[in-house]
């Protein structure tokens, strides 16, 4: 039996056993149209080169400017100059655009990635410090001054921190997230409709105003104290639509075809969304909690307003302040004292490394199951 | 014996109007009711968290919007113990920054956009993609400190030759002698401007993965005729890409800005506080309303606590504007929609 998609998104393409379903992916790919004459490449490293010079010698030498930034700007500028010259020689107009255009969009996707490059290799280097030594992943800092040696204490009370409240969150939002999104895609109606629409609104409220909601609520108003679970609850809350959402829309590529041919054999529409939707969506829906967990992990605006910064290892959510990581980060950074601030950087790395495990994680999943995104 | 019935006359017989078709509707099965049942109810609860949420928050400002009136949009101090309080200072300077973020971001974000899908060597391709997923997923924290240690003691330089050539321009007037030979750097630090580049980087990536998922599903049958027809690469774009992808262009740039709108940390780190309606952006100080409530719910009272609530509520309903807008744009080519034909 052979089930033709059309591929508009993601055909669950997992190979099936003999004699079962085959999925055939009839998605049109673009041929690829690569030919690049010697002309083209010419064209680009002697404009690039001529620029070089040129600007090195107007810039630096005639003019006794200085500063990076002028001289990229100007390089490049001089760049274009000599490309579109150099091309309206042998090329039409059409051709001279295609070429400008063409270097820069490249430029420019050149820059953002450096620019967001240098955004995580700062922070490891700055990091790097701490990071080498194994008693910042054992210890805590209880008892240990700001101005202590690097060799002294530790964010273990952080990574806990960390750990467990994203582990709480999840636990409330997971279901919470999951249903709705179960809810708002396989029984639908207006109520589903009417949901949605709010939960998307959810997702564009500030984190900062999560906080707030639990801290009036729970710290003011009904008198908790700073502890961990006041803090899990405002990732709960912050988290809980974006994994509705994110689930809503794996949930909706799960082609149509699949759940009508579970209804037409006859089964219930509870066991079609169990034993069809779900499991066709099940990777989907694994890389898009992780994610969904990847980006509050990194949330620090709900921590900063309902959870306290201790300095010591607390593994009781209910009981004292539990610091977390961007907490950590927070307030290291700012303190003003080299030493802890260098702590402050080994904890955004950690942070940083945690996001990325966990993303990889995504992808490993996302590629199980033959899907680019 | 055939009789030959007019079937108007049967219809109206009395014999043959109960022979109606019986309605063959079981109703759902158990097992699909409480399927049903549960799934609603765990809708609505997310509904009804959603709906306290901002019911709270609007519930929680009354007090101060009743105390202060239109003030509180006009005022621009935030000095509760001289018993005045306004958000348009901090407002105006959210919309700063959110602005500058997205005058950076959104070139770079297009470029990066068009390039992934267009040029990237297809190889390439799957992994550049990942990257930027990735790159969304960065803490604004992190942007922060790239922000205020790194990019900082650059991008005063960048201010002073603004502020030099440009001064005479509001945007771009410092209040210091910008020619000076030892030259004020501290009037230039913690700007508007540089939290808006530290925020142009969270939006890049972001913007750049909503741009990218709408010009792939530009139709290739499309493009291939653009290409059979003789035109370039930038024909393609011009011609088929960018009139297909112009909702995703536009709800990239509205959701860029909702985010740029409310973010908190990455702002909080670099700005100096100022409660001013401040248009200089270059000049130190400038003030969010996230950045103030971040800033001042340690020590805020009940009334004030109310008081941050309401700039709270104002920042909401900015970005759930922006954001409804956003939704018109991209959600026209919501990914899947098409699996349900």
């Amino acid at each position: 039996m052979t089930i033709v998609t059309n591929g508009a998104e993601s055909p669950p393409t997992e190979r099936a056993p003999e004699g079962a379903i085959r999925v055939v992916d009839l998605r049109d790919v673009q041929r690829v149209i690569r030919t690049r004459a010697f002309d083209d490449v010419a064209a680009n490293a002697g404009a690039a080169l001529a620029s070089l010079a040129v600007v090195w010698l107007v810039y630096d030498e005639l003019l006794g400017l200085d500063g990076l930034l002028g001289f990229l700007v100007c390089w490049f500028s001089a760049y274009l100059v000599f490309y579109v010259a150099v091309s309206r020689r042998s090329h039409p107009g059409v051709v001279v655009t295609d070429r400008v255009v063409s270097a820069v969009i490249h430029l420019a996707a050149i820059v953002a990635g450096l620019a967001l490059a240098s955004a995580i290799v700062f922070v490891f280097v700055k990091g790097w410090p701490a990071l080498h030594h194994l008693n910042f992943y054992t210890q805590d800092m209880s008892g240990v001054r700001p101005t202590s040696p690097l060799t002294e204490g530790g964010i273990l009370h952080a990574i806990v921190g960390t750990l467990v409240q994203v582990a709480i969150a999840t636990v409330i939002a997971l279901p919470l997230g999951v249903g709705t999104a179960v809810f708002m895609t396989e029984v639908g109606g207006r109520l589903a409709n009417f949901v949605r629409t709010t939960v998307e609104a959810m997702t564009a409220m500030p984190d900062v105003l999560a906080g707030l909601f639990v801290y009036t609520l729970l710290i003011v108003g009904l008198g908790w104290e700073k502890n961990g679970l006041a803090a899990s609850l405002a990732i709960a809350v912050t988290m809980a639509p974006v994994i509705a959402r994110s689930a809503e829309v794996v949930l909706r590529i799960v082609p149509g075809g699949l759940r009508e041919a579970g209804l037409a054999l006859g089964s219930s529409g509870w066991s079609t969304v169990r034993y069809v939707v779900l499991p066709t969506a099940r990777m989907g829906l694994a890389s898009s909690l992780i994610l969904g967990i990847a980006r509050i992990t990194g949330e620090i605006a709900p921590l900063l307003i309902v959870s306290g910064a201790s300095t010591y290892l607390n593994l009781d959510p209910t009981n004292e302040p539990m610091n977390s990581l961007p907490l950590f980060v927070f307030t290291a950074v700012r303190s003003g004292e080299p030493l802890y601030i260098a702590r402050g950087y080994g904890a955004a790395a950690l942070l940083l490394l945690l996001v990325l495990v966990l993303f990889v994680l995504t992808r490993l999943l996302a590629h199980r199951r033959g899907v680019s995104r | 014996m055939a009789v030959s019935v007019d079937p108007a006359s049967v219809a109206s017989t009395d014999l043959h109007a109960l022979d109606e078709p019986r309605v063959i509707d079981p109703g759902l099965a158990r097992a699909d009711r409480v399927f049903r049942q549960v799934a609603r109810s765990i809708g609505l609860s997310m509904l009804v968290l959603i709906l306290a949420i901002g019911a709270f928050i609007g519930y929680q400002a009354i007090p101060t919007l009743r105390a202060y009136g239109l003030d509180f949009f006009t005022e621009s101090a935030w000095q509760p113990e001289l018993n005045r309080i306004g958000v348009s200072g901090a407002l105006v300077g959210t919309i700063e920054i959110a602005l500058i973020a997205l005058f950076f971001g959104i070139p770079f974000a297009w470029a990066s956009a068009l390039f992934i899908s267009e040029y990237a060597p297809p190889k390439l391709k799957s992994a550049v993609v990942s990257l930027v997923d990735l790159m969304a997923a960065i803490p604004g924290l992190v942007f922060g400190l790239w922000g205020f240690f790194l990019l900082q003691p650059h991008a005063i330089d960048l201010s002073r030759w603004l502020s030099q050539h440009l001064g005479w321009f509001p945007l771009f007037k410092v209040n210091t002698d910008a020619d000076a030979a030892m030259w004020a750097q501290s009037r230039y630090t913690s700007s508007a401007f540089i939290a808006g580049i530290a925020v142009s980087m969270m939006v890049i990536p972001y913007a750049c993965s909503v741009m990218r998922g709408v010009f792939a599903q530009a139709p290739i049958g499309e493009r291939e005729a653009a290409l059979a027809l003789g035109a370039t690469r930038w024909g393609v774009i011009r011609a088929v890409v960018l009139p297909f992808g112009r909702r995703g262009v536009i709800g990239g740039t509205m959701l860029a800005l909702g985010r740029a709108l409310g973010e908190t940390v990455a702002v909080l780190l670099i700005i100096s506080p100022t409660f001013e309606i401040k248009f200089n952006v270059i000049e130190v100080g400038t003030m969010t309303i996230s950045a103030l409530i971040a800033g001042r719910f340690g020590e805020a009272s009940a009334g004030q606590l109310s008081a941050l609530l309401a700039a709270g509520f104002v920042l909401f309903v900015l970005t759930l504007g922006v954001n409804a807008v956003a939704a018109v744009f991209v959600n026209r080519s919501r990914s899947g929609s098409i699996t349900e034909a």
